[in-house]
């Protein structure tokens, strides 16, 4: 063995096929190929389908989420809004409904102590025509005792009596005047 | 200083390995059929379709670590070798490059495999198998493409060209897609095998032959070998850049036959 490979002319051409490797290649590599074409293959792409629809309904459904999302804020907001303006109403309705009670309560109690002057000014005015009429007629007998005594002449006729009586206090009247 | 590198005293003188290194005999007396590497192919059948059995098995959604090997390397030849060379029809293609890429990366993986350590590729037949295969397919779909007529004659005249031109290039074009594509395809693959082997023998086998020698020999094995493991990194790059051109180049010229003009 080792003598024959000094000799160059038993080397062998590499470059030579050999019939049983061609076929055993050509049978191999066959086999390999539909194996992995009928079973490999649509199965890595079975997964990549699933995967890529996986993950675009994950972003469809993110995306649905995120306009929802919006439109419950839009929505809040409108709320809040009308809200806010509900309570500015309010607060104005109140305000100004406020200013009416006072009002009203001011014109009420005005009349109230418009009535309670006025009555007091009856009752003064009455209680005064009283003690006018009593003071008068007592004045009248009081002047009329202290003259009756001064003079000495008695007065006991009642007409003539409350005749000068009146005259007294007329020309009182009329002097004080 | 002479003495020191001198080899044994027997005379015995350091065989170089050569071609026929590549020859091994068969396994079972005489039967062709049960040499090393006819073994090594059917070997690597069963590896890569069990490989990939496995990993595709369950096809889901979230996959497993060996799911995610199995479709990094079918996605990478998927993607990146028909996707983007071949164009819209590409599916069509994808199995057979996707088988073309695994079983030549693996054959040619062999030659650094502890125990197998031989690239089933350097055997030259079957790289002349897969030339021919890919040869029959671009033909193949270029004529149902654009019927044989037009796909011949857009080999024969490449259109755009003045007419003189056609003296010099038509003979060339011919050459080229009946000819030397086939013929590089296949060769530059098994040689990048057989002078990759070649190499880790002559480093290994030296390296081997050094020690047994005298002193000042014995030194320097150390440094064949270490040469002959940082060959063996050298060697594994090689082995996959080669199983990447061979899908690559088919690729190309599947898609070359699938366009309207060459």
């Amino acid at each position: 063995m080792e003598n024959s490979l000094y000799a160059a002319a038993e080397k062998v051409n590499p470059l030579v096929p050999h019939t049983a490797e061609l076929i055993v290649g050509a049978v191999a590599f066959s086999l390999l190929f539909i194996v992995l074409r009928s079973r490999v293959v649509p199965m890595f792409e079975k997964a990549f389908t699933e995967r890529t629809a996986a993950i675009q309904g994950g972003m469809e459904r993110a995306e649905k989420a995120q306009l929802e999302a919006q439109r419950a804020l839009a929505q809040y907001n409108d709320q809040l809004s009308t809200a806010r303006e509900e309570a500015q109403k309010m607060r104005e309705d109140a305000r100004v409904q406020g200013t009416a009670i006072v009002e009203e309560l001011r014109v009420k109690a005005q009349e109230e102590a418009a009535r309670i002057t006025a009555a007091a000014h009856a009752s003064i005015e009455s209680e005064r025509q009283q003690a006018v009429t009593s003071l008068r007629s007592e004045v009248g007998a009081l002047a009329v005792e202290l003259a009756s005594k001064i003079v000495g002449e008695a007065l006991d006729d009642q007409a003539r009596q409350s005749r000068i009586v009146d005259r007294f206090l007329d020309d009182l009247e009329k002097s004080a005047k | 200083m002479r003495s020191l590198f001198r080899l044994s005293g027997e005379g015995e003188g350091f065989v170089p390995p050569s071609s026929n290194d590549f020859e091994l005999p068969p396994v079972f007396g005489d039967n062709a059929f049960t040499t090393k590497p006819i073994f090594l192919v059917f070997l690597s059948v069963i590896l890569v379709s069990v490989f990939f059995l496995l990993s595709s098995r369950k096809a889901a959604v979230v996959p497993s670590k060996l799911q995610f090997a199995g479709e990094s390397i079918y996605s990478f030849v998927r993607n990146d070798l028909g996707r983007d060379i071949i164009g819209h029809e590409f599916m069509r293609f994808v199995p057979y490059l996707f088988t073309l890429f695994t079983f030549v990366l693996t054959n040619n993986i062999f030659g650094i495999v502890p125990f197998l350590q031989f690239p089933t590729m350097s055997r030259v037949s079957f790289p002349y198998v897969l030339a021919v295969f890919t040869f029959v397919v671009f033909h193949y779909v270029g004529i149902r493409k654009q019927g044989i007529v037009k796909y011949l004659k857009d080999i024969m005249f490449m259109p755009g060209v003045p007419k003189p031109v056609y003296v010099l290039l038509t003979p060339i074009e011919l050459a080229t897609f009946f000819l030397v594509r086939p013929l590089t395809l296949s060769l530059r693959l098994f040689a990048n095998m057989f002078a990759g082997h070649l190499l880790l023998l002559v480093f290994i086998l030296g390296g081997e032959h050094l020690f047994q020698g005298v002193l000042g020999l014995k030194l320097i094995s150390p440094f064949a070998f270490a040469f002959g493991i940082g060959l063996t990194f050298f060697e594994f790059m090689v082995q996959c850049l080669q199983a990447y051109i061979f899908t690559l180049l088919t690729a190309l010229y599947i898609a070359g036959a699938l366009a309207d003009e060459h």
